[in-house]
């Protein structure tokens, strides 16, 4: 199913994930899943010509290749083993677009376990980066299933921090906490409410606010005019479509 | 000048239970397998393991011979969950203490520097600080009259104090190393190889293979020599000791036994196929086996 103008959901997805790195200058776009890394990609090819993308191993590459190019197609510039990922994370020099397999109202996310910690019901992959990255660089998350399962009233085990957390934890945390949007499957949301709950800011083409708040388990600012998610540019949906993704890869992610 | 080359059995034979043991690499990539096998084979139990978790720390769970680990994350790279590590945790037959990745290579720093913690951000209003009761916040003795105080947000800011993670041994799988105890990393990555050793009180070295002092740099560039011999006391040649984990430029992963692997946690007759023919063979068997078409 595609929307007047034949733009997929996915495609949508990737233009709200890449427009999150507009502006960003020359720092480390980080994201991860197949839709994210298409909008970086987008991005750097397009209106962020200087960000600055990992090869997925440990080296900066130049450019913005295909998804589906292989490791030796790629063109390095410069080296980035994991211990040179934490002098750019504590730098502040990154924007990392994370998963959230559960993300709620503050924008705390769970990346770690669901259910008690100490007895998980579902063992998830651990918290990673996710502390360190929250509150020393912007964040922003994509949920590819929304849902009352992963838009939750409180997440279980809190792995990025959101922002009562962070105030409640001092200047450490908040002088660099940046929770910038949550990308869905349904929308764009952000934390541009006075207290710093999450916003409905945008819904993708084809996706009502009824359906949004039926998938979402808390009370979302819902604004008086809803947006509706930017369509891509011509010039963008063929870059999508021919050059970075010409596999469809979006399309695995995200189903129409 | 001595000789420190050793055996997997001699390594395994220096470790007792319920020590601290530390596992370089990363993930599923650049693991010493051949000892982490031969840990699956001993009698050793109780283990603290501290790793960026990969297949080390689910087979060490899976036979049995961990009471907790140390970790940001568990994952196989191309398969995002351990299985048998989930199982695990799941079944509460492991306890962890689970911190940020950052906070992880700030504690292997602290115990290389000796010093008893370093402060960070990262962890701060994260429940990374409630399921781990006994970390500290430290206060910032720079406040606003402090010549050294660059912002006034930072005035006796409290931090996370991530204490040293000391670790009673350490060991880690290269490309090369030589006779002296000089090791070679010829991956992209040196991972935190060096501040495992660094954080260690016996400190062990699995290679592909073993060179004569002086000869490393026909191998590569002498900045890819980044373990000197003042960080080693035992070096052991053990080619494909990294299986089935990443070890370029030497070999790719085996996706296709990582695999089987993860596949193995599926049930308890294919978990006892698996150790039978994995696990409670000797390394050589387990060289041979893995290079025959899978049973499976």
């Amino acid at each position: 199913m595609s929307d007047d103008a034949g733009v997929s959901r996915a495609e949508s997805c990737v233009i709200a994930c890449a427009d999150a790195w507009r502006g960003a200058g020359e720092i480390m776009a980080s994201p991860f899943g197949n839709i994210p890394a298409l909008g970086a990609r987008l991005a750097k090819s397009t209106f962020a010509p200087d960000l600055v993308l990992t090869d997925g191993e440990a080296a900066l590459m130049v450019g913005a290749p295909p998804l589906t190019a292989r490791p030796e197609e790629l063109i390095r510039e410069a080296a980035m083993p994991y211990r040179s990922v934490f002098d750019v994370v504590w730098s502040g020099r990154r924007h990392i677009m994370m998963m959230a397999s559960q993300i709620d109202r503050d924008g705390n996310q769970n990346i770690s376990a669901i259910g008690d910690h100490a007895h998980p019901k579902v063992q998830l992959v651990g918290v990673r980066g996710a502390p360190g990255n929250s509150v020393n660089h912007p964040t922003s998350y994509w949920v590819p299933d929304h849902s009352v399962r992963s838009f939750v009233a409180r997440v279980d085990v809190v792995s990025g921090v959101g922002y009562a957390r962070a105030a409640a934890a001092g200047a450490g945390a908040t002088r660099f906490h940046d929770v910038r949007r949550v990308v869905s499957n349904l929308g764009v949301f952000d934390f541009e409410t006075p207290d710093h709950t999450m916003r409905l800011a945008s819904r993708h083409p084809g996706v009502s606010v009824e359906d949004i708040v039926g998938a979402t388990g808390f009370a979302l600012t819902i604004p008086d005019d809803v947006a509706e998610t930017r369509l891509p540019t011509p010039e963008e949906l063929d870059l999508l479509r021919t050059v970075l993704d010409p596999t469809s890869r979006r399309d695995r992610d995200v189903k129409s | 000048m001595s000789d420190k080359r050793t055996t997997v059995d001699d390594i395994v034979g220096e470790l007792r239970s319920g020590m601290t043991i530390g596992i370089g690499g990363w993930g599923s990539r650049r693991k010493p397998m051949a000892v982490v096998r031969a840990l699956c084979r001993s009698d050793l139990t109780d283990l603290t393991v501290v790793a960026y978790g990969g297949p080390d720390i689910g087979l060490l769970c899976a036979t049995g011979k961990v009471r907790k680990v140390v970790c940001g994350f568990v994952t196989l790279d191309s398969i995002a969950l351990d299985p048998h590590w989930r199982a695990a945790r799941q079944q509460g037959r492991v306890e962890v203490m689970e911190v940020d990745e950052g906070m992880f290579f700030q504690g292997l720093q602290a115990a290389a520097w000796r010093v008893p913690f370093l402060p960070t951000r990262a962890g701060l209003g994260s429940d990374v600080l409630t399921v781990n009761p006994d970390l500290r916040l430290v206060r910032s003795p720079y406040g606003a009259d402090s010549p050294f105080l660059d912002d006034p947000s930072d005035a006796e800011v409290e931090l996370v104090a991530m204490p040293a993670l000391h670790l009673d041994a350490a060991i880690i799988h290269t490309n090369r190393a030589d006779v002296a105890g000089n090791a070679q990393i010829l991956g992209p990555d040196t991972f935190f190889d060096p501040l495992f050793l660094g954080a260690a009180d016996r400190r062990f070295v699995t290679t592909e293979r073993v060179v004569e002092q002086g000869s490393l740099t026909d191998e590569g560039p002498l900045n890819t020599v980044v373990i000197h011999r003042m960080m080693t006391d035992g070096v052991v040649e053990s080619p494909g000791g990294a299986h089935f984990t990443a070890n370029p430029p030497d070999y790719g992963r085996d996706e296709a036994f990582q695999k089987e692997y993860a596949a193995s946690a599926g049930d308890a007759e294919a978990w006892r196929a698996f150790a039978q023919r994995y696990l409670h063979v000797t390394e050589s068997e387990y060289q041979a086996h893995v290079k025959e078409p899978s049973a499976s």
